[in-house]
């Protein structure tokens, strides 16, 4: 696991125009880490 | 940022301590990256959220970096970022954060 999220719950804050919550929740999920809250902003 | 996000954010830190929080990013270009990491880090930058003036110091990075990048499956990656990690500037993006970071490390 990395170093970096190695132990820590994630929050993961997309953007519609980037990429969004739930496939950044889906990739770390994927790298054996939990995510305890996603969302999906539009910035202006 | 989101209102209702800040507010979902205040309420982990004190659920679960800073210290246990990483916040990944999405953001599209190195402006909204660097808006949104400095809202966790120093406090919501237009004062209108619960964030302002929070100094919550929160571990920040975007997806996109390599420190992050490199730990995603190949095929979770291709499946749910590949598409857009071609169109974004990952660079400008990473140098943004790593930046934010930076300002962290520097007042600690």
């Amino acid at each position: 696991m990395s170093p970096v999220f190695d132990g820590k719950l994630v929050i993961a804050l997309g953007e519609r125009d980037g990429v969004a919550g739930p496939a950044i929740a889906a990739c770390i999920k994927a790298a054996g880490s939990e995510v305890v809250f996603s969302a999906t902003e539009c910035f202006v | 940022m989101d209102l209702g996000t800040q507010e979902a954010i205040l309420r982990l830190v004190n659920q679960h301590g800073k210290d246990k929080l990483l916040v990944l990013l999405g953001a599209p270009d190195g402006e909204s990256a660097e808006i949104s990491a400095e809202t966790v880090i120093i406090g919501d930058p237009t004062y209108a959220g619960p964030l302002a003036e929070a100094q919550l110091g929160l571990d920040v990075y975007h997806i996109l970096e390599e420190e992050i990048r490199s730990w995603i499956p190949a095929d979770t990656w291709d499946d749910q970022v590949g598409l857009m990690a071609d169109v974004l500037d990952a660079e400008e993006i990473s140098t943004a954060v790593r930046g934010m970071r930076d300002r962290r490390e520097s007042s600690n």
